[in-house]
C-alpha cells in the first residue's frame, strides 16, 4: 500500500496558528490531505489535533497561516463555509438527528422536490441509493434511533457522500464500536478512498491506525513532529514522536502480572451465580485481598452489566454475593459504597463527571455522599483531599477551582479515580478507565492501580485494550456473549492466545447444545 | 472585566438601572419618611411586599435546581392562608396569641405535607415534576375552598395582622419574616452538604447515584422546603388582607417565582443556583410592579407594560447577546483604521473562541 508523494495535495495547510489567551493551540503547522488517502492525524490530548480538525472545518479562525482546498485560498469564517468547499466532519457522537428517520437524515436540506413540495418516495429511493453504494442495506423509514451507533455513523458517512464531500474528517469514530462494527466501517473508508475522496481519521486506537492509514502525522504540544509513510514508522517511534520520550513506564509495570496473591483466606468479593435475565447469564467471581482481576471480552460480551450487578448500579435478579465473607444485598450502588466497593463507570461524561460542578467538588463527591449532607466536610478537611490527589495523580491544569467539563478527558478520569479512592475503598471496579485518553495519563492511571493493588487494594478492571488487562492484572475472567467462558492466567497467556480463547474457547462445547 | 463576569452583575445591573429610571422619572420613588418612629415610603412597602414572591421564589430555587418545578405553590399558599384563618375563626379568642400560634403551626404543617406529596409524586413515582405539581395546582385551590366553606373567611386578629402589616425596628415585619428566611435557607444549603449535592443531582442524576448520592431524599427535601415556605408565604399573604379568598390567593405566583428566579441566574436546567440571586430576581419583579403603580399604567394596559420590561430584562442578561455587543463594538473599532490588516475573519469568532476557553 503505497501512496504516491507526487499527487497534489486536496487540502493544504501552511504554517497554521491558532492562539488562545495564554496558550499557542497550533504553532506554525504544515498539513497536507491528499485525494484517495486515508491520513491520521496522531498526538497526546492537548497536541492540537482537534484546535487543526477545527480551524479545517471552519469553528476556530486561524490567527496565521494559509488554507487551500482544491488549489484555491480558503478563509472559513464558519462551518457553513467549510461544508461548501467540500469538507465534511462525522464525529464521535453523531450529529443527526435521532428522531427523524435514516432517509431524512441523509438527505436533510437536499430533499427532492416534486410539484407539491417534498417528494418522500424520491427521498427515500435517493437515500437508499447512497447508502447501497456504501454497501448498506436499511429501511430508509425506519427512525435513525432504532440504530446501534455503528450504522448512525455509517448514515453520517452517507449525509456526507449527499453533500459531495471531497474531504471527509471521522474524529474518534471507534471509540464505541465492537470489532465487527469496525471492520464494517473501515470497509466504507476504503470504498472511499478508492473513489479518491480524502479522508482524515483521528483515532485512540493505534491498532485501528495501522490497520486503515496510508500516511500518519504527529503533532506534540502544538508544532508538528512529522508527516510519515505507515510503513515507514514502526509503533515504537510512533509513539515516542507522540510523547517525546522513550515510554519506559508502561515496560516498568510488567511485574505486575507475576505478583503473587494469597487466594487461600476469604475474598473480598465473592459472587456466586450472579446474573440477570435477558444481560447476564449467572456467573461466579471470586476477587481477593490485593488482587487485580481483569475482565476480558468484546464489546457487549457482559463485562459492564457483570460488574454493574456487583456493584448494585443494576439490579441481580440471581444469585448472591458476600464481601468479605458477609453476604450482602446490592440493590442501590449505596449498599456498594456502605460496604467499601467503589465502580468508575465507562461513561465518563453520562454517568462520572458532574460537569459544572468544580473539580473539588467532584473529587470529594463521594466522601461527601456517604457521609450524608448533614455532616459536610470542612474546608481543612477537603482541601486536603484535593491537595493529596491532585499531587498524586498529577491533574492538570493544577487549579481545583474550575469546572471538571472544562478538563481534558485524561484528566477528568484523574479527577474521577480520585473520588473513587478518598473514599478509600477496599474494592475498586473500574470499567474502561483509559479509554479516550492519551498515552500520559494511560501510564499515570495504570501505575497507580497497579501501586495501590501492591498496597492491598483489590481492584476489578475492564479495557478493550487486551495488553493493557494483560500487563496488569493478576487473573482473568473471560466473557463472550453475555456468559462467563472462563478464567486465565495473564503469566500463562499472550495477547495471541487470549484473543484466541475469547473468540474460540468453548464454542463447540456451545454449538453442540444449540 | 471580573466584575463583569460574577455571575450576579447582569441581574444586579437590571434592577439598580429599573430603580434609576424610575428615581429619574419621579424622585418621590426613592423618598423614605419616618413617622411614629417607623420608616414609610416606597422602597420600604417594595421590602415589605416582596416577602410572599421571596418565600415561595426561593422554594422554587431548590426544586429548579433539581431539575424540577413546582406549580403547586400559589394553591398551597391558598390552602395555608384557608386553615389558619379557619382556625381562628372558629377559635373562642381570636386575638389571643395561643390561637395564631396553633393557627400557624397548623397551616405550615398542612403546607409541608402537601410539599411531601409532590416530592413523593416527583422522587418516589417519578412522575414529571410538571406533571406532578399541577395535580395540586388544579386541586389546591378546590380543597381550600372545601376548608373555607366555599365563602371567604375574614377575621380580626391583632397579632396575626401583625405579620404583615406590623413593624418591628424601623422596618415592616414581613421584612424580618423574609430575611430571616434566606439567611436559614443560605445557611442550611451552604454550611451543610445539601446546597453541593442539590446541584450535583440536579446536573448529573446518574452521576450522583453512582457516587452513592441519596438523590431521592434530597429531591423529596427540596419539594418539602417549597411546600413549607409557600404555606408561610400564604400566610402571610392573607395577614396583608386578614381574608382567605381561595380563589385569588398567589393566583400566578408560580410563574413569577419561576420568572425570579430565572431573572437571578439560576438556569431553568438544573444544577448550580444561586439564593442571592433569587433575592435580587424578587425585588426586580416588586420593584417593576410597583413602578407600573408609579407611573400610573392604567390596569388594562400594565400586563403588556410588565411584558415589555420583562423582555427588556431577559435580553440585557442574555450571554448571546452580550457576545453580539462585544462583536459589533469591536468592529465600531476596526472599521476607522481600515488600511490595517486582518488578524482573523471576524470578532465574532474570536468571541467564540475566547468562550470556549473560558468555558
Amino acid at each position: 500500500m503505497t501512496v504516491d508523494t507526487d499527487v497534489r495535495p486536496l487540502v493544504s495547510m501552511r504554517g497554521i496558528t491558532i492562539a488562545f489567551p495564554g496558550v499557542l493551540a497550533l504553532d506554525g503547522v504544515d498539513f497536507f490531505l491528499r485525494p484517495g488517502e486515508v491520513h491520521s492525524l496522531m498526538g497526546e490530548n492537548g497536541a492540537g489535533k482537534s484546535t487543526l480538525i477545527k480551524a479545517l472545518t471552519g469553528v476556530y479562525a486561524i490567527d496565521a497561516g494559509t488554507i487551500e482546498v482544491a488549489d484555491e485560498e480558503r478563509d472559513f469564517a464558519s462551518t457553513a463555509d467549510a461544508q461548501a468547499a467540500g469538507i465534511s466532519t462525522v464525529y464521535q457522537e453523531v450529529n443527526l438527528c435521532a428522531n427523524l428517520s435514516v432517509g431524512e437524515n441523509v438527505m436533510l436540506g437536499h430533499e427532492p422536490r416534486g410539484f407539491a413540495g417534498i417528494s418522500w418516495n424520491a427521498v427515500h429511493r435517493e437515500a437508499a441509493r447512497h447508502l447501497a453504494s456504501l454497501g448498506l442495506d436499511l429501511d430508509t423509514r425506519s427512525p435513525l434511533a432504532s440504530h446501534s451507533i455503528a450504522i448512525q455513523q455509517l448514515v453520517a458517512i452517507s449525509r456526507a457522500m449527499v453533500l459531495d464531500a471531497k474531504v471527509l474528517i471521522l474524529d474518534e469514530p471507534t471509540s464505541s464500536l465492537d470489532r465487527g462494527e469496525v471492520e464494517q466501517l473501515f470497509a466504507v473508508i476504503r470504498s472511499l478512498r478508492d473513489r479518491g475522496v480524502a479522508i482524515l481519521f483521528v483515532s485512540h486506537f493505534l491498532e485501528q491506525v495501522y490497520e486503515i492509514s496510508d500516511r500518519i502525522t504527529v503533532l506534540r504540544n502544538g508544532a508538528l513532529i512529522g508527516e510519515y509513510l505507515v510503513e515507514d514508522l514502526p509503533r515504537e517511534a510512533l509513539v515516542t514522536a507522540m510523547i517525546g520520550r522513550e515510554l519506559d513506564e508502561l515496560s516498568a509495570l510488567s511485574g505486575a502480572a507475576e505478583r503473587a496473591i494469597d487466594r487461600t483466606g476469604t475474598p473480598v468479593l465473592s459472587a456466586e451465580g450472579v446474573g440477570r435475565k435477558g444481560v447476564l447469564e449467572p456467573a461466579d467471581l471470586d476477587v481477593f485481598e490485593g488482587e487485580v482481576v481483569g475482565i476480558a471480552g468484546l464489546l457487549g460480551s457482559g463485562r459492564t452489566e457483570m460488574v454493574r450487578l456487583l456493584y448494585g448500579a443494576d439490579k441481580a435478579d440471581a444469585g448472591q454475593i458476600s464481601v468479605g465473607g458477609e453476604r450482602a444485598k446490592m440493590h442501590a450502588p449505596r449498599h456498594a459504597i456502605d460496604r467499601g466497593i467503589a465502580f468508575s463507570s465507562e461513561n465518563r461524561r453520562a454517568e462520572g463527571v458532574v460537569a459544572e460542578l468544580s473539580v473539588a467538588e467532584n473529587m470529594i463527591l463521594g466522601v461527601q455522599a456517604q457521609r450524608g449532607w448533614m455532616r459536610r466536610l470542612s474546608k481543612a478537611e477537603q482541601d486536603a483531599i484535593v491537595a493529596e490527589y491532585m499531587e498524586a495523580l498529577g491533574v492538570r491544569p493544577a487549579d481545583p477551582t474550575v469546572p471538571i467539563g472544562t478538563l481534558s478527558g485524561g484528566n477528568q478520569q484523574k479527577v474521577l479515580l480520585a473520588r473513587w479512592l478518598a473514599m478509600q475503598p477496599r474494592l475498586l471496579i473500574l470499567d474502561e478507565p483509559t479509554r479516550g485518553i492519551d498515552v500520559g495519563a494511560k501510564a499515570d492511571i495504570q501505575r497507580k492501580v497497579a501501586q495501590l493493588a501492591a498496597e492491598g487494594l483489590s481492584v476489578v478492571f475492564i479495557s478493550s485494550e487486551l495488553e493493557e488487562v494483560l500487563r496488569i492484572t493478576q487473573r482473568l475472567a473471560v466473557l463472550r456473549d453475555r456468559r462467563k467462558i472462563g478464567e486465565l492466567d495473564p503469566t500463562e497467556v499472550d495477547l495471541d492466545g487470549l484473543v484466541d480463547y475469547i473468540a474460540n474457547a468453548g464454542h463447540t462445547e456451545r454449538s453442540a447444545t444449540r | 472585566m471580573t466584575l463583569l463576569k460574577h455571575r450576579l452583575f447582569w441581574p444586579v445591573a437590571a434592577l439598580v438601572t429599573l430603580v434609576v429610571v424610575n428615581v429619574i422619572a419621579n424622585p418621590n420613588f426613592a423618598k423614605v419618611t419616618m413617622r411614629d418612629g417607623d420608616l414609610y415610603g416606597n422602597p420600604v412597602t417594595i421590602l415589605r411586599e416582596s416577602a410572599p414572591l421571596m418565600l415561595v421564589a426561593l422554594g422554587m430555587t431548590l426544586v429548579i435546581a433539581t431539575r424540577g418545578i413546582d406549580l403547586s405553590v400559589g394553591a398551597v399558599m391558598a390552602v395555608s392562608g384557608a386553615v389558619s384563618l379557619t382556625i381562628i375563626a372558629d377559635s373562642p379568642d381570636p386575638g389571643s396569641l395561643g390561637t395564631v400560634t396553633v393557627a400557624i403551626v397548623v397551616a405550615v404543617l398542612v403546607a409541608l405535607v402537601l410539599g411531601a406529596w409532590n416530592g413523593f409524586l416527583v422522587s418516589v413515582l417519578g412522575i414529571q415534576p410538571i406533571i406532578a405539581t399541577l395535580v395540586l395546582m388544579l386541586a389546591g385551590r378546590g380543597v381550600a375552598l372545601l376548608i373555607t366553606g366555599g365563602a371567604i373567611t375574614t377575621v380580626t386578629s391583632a397579632p396575626y395582622k401583625f405579620l404583615s402589616n406590623g413593624y418591628l425596628i424601623l422596618l415592616p415585619v414581613a421584612f424580618f419574616i423574609w430575611v430571616a428566611v434566606v439567611a436559614i435557607v443560605a445557611l442550611v444549603e451552604r454550611r451543610t452538604a445539601l446546597g453541593m449535592l442539590t446541584e450535583s443531582v440536579g446536573i448529573n442524576p446518574e452521576a450522583s447515584r453512582l457516587a452513592g448520592v441519596r438523590s431521592r431524599g434530597i429531591i423529596w427535601a427540596a419539594y418539602m422546603v417549597s411546600g413549607l415556605l409557600a404555606g408561610v408565604a400564604g400566610i402571610i399573604n392573607a395577614s396583608n388582607t386578614m381574608a382567605a379568598d381561595s380563589n385569588n390567593a398567589g393566583y400566578l405566583i408560580e410563574l413569577y417565582a419561576i420568572l425570579a428566579v430565572v431573572l437571578g441566574g439560576t438556569s431553568l436546567m438544573g444544577g448550580k443556583f444561586s439564593i442571592a440571586g433569587t433575592v435580587i430576581g424578587v425585588l426586580t419583579v416588586t420593584t417593576l410592579d410597583k413602578t407600573i403603580q408609579f407611573f400610573g399604567v392604567p390596569p388594562a394596559q400594565s400586563p403588556v407594560f410588565f411584558a415589555v420590561v420583562v423582555v427588556i430584562v431577559v435580553l440585557v442578561q442574555s450571554p448571546r447577546v452580550h457576545a453580539w455587543g462585544r462583536a459589533a463594538s469591536a468592529r465600531m473599532r476596526r472599521t476607522p483604521s481600515s488600511g490595517e490588516p486582518p488578524t482573523g475573519p471576524g470578532a465574532a469568532s474570536a468571541a467564540k473562541k475566547h468562550e470556549e476557553v473560558a468555558a
